[in-house]
């Protein structure tokens, strides 16, 4: 059986050939273009940081070997043929990755029952005056803009070293962070249920709490949990400027180059990030199902 | 008017005892978990050496700082500050092109719908999860014992910390597919190559750009904390003058950390307007 292919006279299909040909072009001219400017941006960037690629080939041997001597033990034999001699230190280890994960967990909730005050604020639909609302967001964005470990270095200085600095300053982050994501959520709910309780002649916290609440609680607790799985690791490297937890012998492990405890650390850390993750993941699905997971 | 029947309520509460009371297990496991939650908080409080005297002395010595910082003055080093932060932006820049680069290849390995063979799949997924399980001023700390201090290093410690994270998102991009675009290039003749160029790659690019310029707005604020531990950029200035204690130079150098974030959040979201057209605003 053949098949007729039904084919345009020759002038109409040069008209159309001839129009798809330069959308084309204008297409890949457009293309070329922004390639071009950003090949340029480029550049200019790797000028400004000082990229050496000279060094890098030079000293890349540096960085496989590296992993080659964090891996090897100080008798120079592999660390997993000696447990006892690599995670020699796990006990102080625990304890601290203990304290870090404590840290976040106290700088996520304060910053949650903090951000979970200011949210109804700074929502589109729920702020109470236009001006408080532009005063709260401006507040947040300044909180989570500001790198939590800057708060960090600087609460050092006001509440002394440990744990304490490492902790406001994980709250301070999580209040803008946790604040915006709440009042996103708040942004989207249906608000016939708050035109429901208003009717009654109800204040603006009843409308909140009677309304709003019912409909937020399950977001807010999956933001939170995400906010602390991401705290976690924060707080791993608040040690780093003297704010408490794991941190702090990891940073004198490197400088020391006491080569086998920093690929002992980081294993510990790497496996307590993976815990966190899979019991909050956990956590979340068995909260809200596994459709909620976003 | 004839009576309604009495209802059995003994038989009824036989019958649903859940109805007419939730057992105490149920009734008691929410306040049971918020008093364990706070338990945890009050250990957490003691355990980390909190206490009020602390904390009020703590606020009195930040009110006298934040008082310190004002008005946000950068003395004569205005120029030093101004490259750091085209060094900060510099360093962003690179190090997320150089991630991307690099996370797209090791991306298809970690997708479902390009690799079916789990036994593969596996490792790659695990390789890109310890990676993000490190954060970026840990990878800045190696990669100064290999490059030496300064901004290469940093830019080499978001590369990969991001190429971990990409490598997750691109391969979630790529699972999200629409599977009739590869079949037809299938049907019609082409190669496995051709599958991904012309089925898959039109489908993910723009989601993939997406990511990617959200990536470089989130590290303009890593690169400004790597510089803490000496990897370059605005961050070694700020750690510098936080030291030494002279607040009207850090409440600028943060005041210029706010604006540059600002006028990269804006530049980006155009961008990505520009790029993604109208589906980013579903």
């Amino acid at each position: 059986m053949t098949i007729a292919v039904s084919i345009l006279p020759r002038p109409q299909l040069t008209a159309l050939n001839g129009a798809y040909r330069k959308a084309v072009a204008r297409k890949r001219l457009r293309f070329a273009l922004a390639a071009a400017v950003f090949v340029a941006a480029l550049a200019t960037a790797s000028f400004g940081a000082e990229v050496r690629l000279g060094t890098l080939i030079a000293h890349f041997g540096n960085f496989v070997s590296y992993f080659d001597r964090i891996l090897t033990l100080e008798d120079g034999t592999r660390v997993w043929t000696n447990f006892t001699e690599w995670l020699w230190g796990w006990r102080k280890w625990s304890l601290l990755l203990g304290e870090t994960i404590l840290i976040s967990y106290v700088g996520t909730l304060f910053g949650a029952v903090l951000a979970f005050a200011l949210n109804f604020l700074a929502a589109e639909n729920t702020a109470p005056a236009l001006w408080l609302r532009v005063v709260v967001k401006r507040l947040m964005e300044f909180c989570r803009t500001v790198p939590d470990i800057v708060f960090a270095l600087i609460f050092v200085i006001a509440f002394g070293l440990g744990p304490m600095a490492g902790v406001l300053a994980i709250t301070i982050h999580s209040i803008g962070a946790l604040g915006k994501q709440y009042a996103e959520i708040v942004e989207n709910i249906d608000m016939k249920p708050v035109e429901g309780v208003r009717s009654t002649g109800a204040s603006w916290v009843s409308c909140m709490r009677f309304a709003v609440l019912p409909q937020v609680a399950a977001g807010f607790a999956s933001y939170t949990l995400l906010r602390f799985e991401i705290n976690v690791r924060g707080a791993s490297v608040m040690g780093f400027v003297g704010a408490g937890g794991i941190g702090q012998e990891l940073v004198v492990a490197i400088r020391k180059f006491y080569y086998s405890d920093v690929s002992a650390i980081l294993l510990m850390i790497v496996l307590t990030v993976f815990v966190i993750d899979i019991a909050t993941g956990w956590i979340r699905g068995r909260l809200f199902g596994k459709d909620r997971r976003a | 008017m004839t009576k309604l029947p009495t209802p059995d309520l003994e038989g009824l509460r036989a019958r649903f005892p859940g109805v007419f009371g939730k057992p105490l297990s149920v009734r008691l496991a929410v306040p049971a978990l918020m008093l364990g939650a706070f338990g945890i908080f009050v250990f957490g409080l003691v355990h980390l050496g909190f206490s009020p005297a602390r904390m009020l002395f703590g606020l009195r010595q930040l009110g006298w700082i934040v008082m310190l910082m004002l008005p946000p003055d950068p003395g004569s080093s205005l120029p030093l500050y101004l490259k750091a932060l085209g060094e900060t932006l510099s360093i962003a820049l690179l190090g997320t092109t150089l991630a991307a680069v690099f996370a797209l290849p090791v991306s298809l390995l970690a997708a479902k719908n390009i690799v079916p063979s789990n036994i593969f799949r596996f490792p790659v997924r695990r390789f890109l999860d310890s990676i993000r399980g490190v954060d970026t001023l840990i990878w800045a700390l190696v990669w100064i014992n290999v490059v030496g201090l300064g901004p290469f290093a940093g830019v080499l410690a978001i590369a990969v910390s991001d190429f971990g994270a990409f490598g997750k998102l691109f391969s979630e991009a790529i699972e999200a597919a629409d599977r009739k675009q590869v079949e037809g290039i299938r049907a019609s003749g082409g190669s496995a190559l051709h599958e991904i160029r012309f089925g898959l790659m039109p489908q993910v690019l723009p989601v993939i750009a997406g990511q990617v310029l959200y990536f470089f707005e989130s590290n303009t604020r890593s690169a400004t904390i790597i510089g803490i531990v000496g990897a370059g950029g605005i961050g070694l200035q700020l750690a510098e003058q936080i030291r030494v204690l002279e607040w009207q130079k850090v409440s600028f150098l943060i005041l210029m950390i706010l604006v540059a974030v600002a006028a990269i959040d804006w530049i980006s979201s155009k961008l990505r307007f520009a790029i993604i057209g109208r589906r980013a605003v579903v």
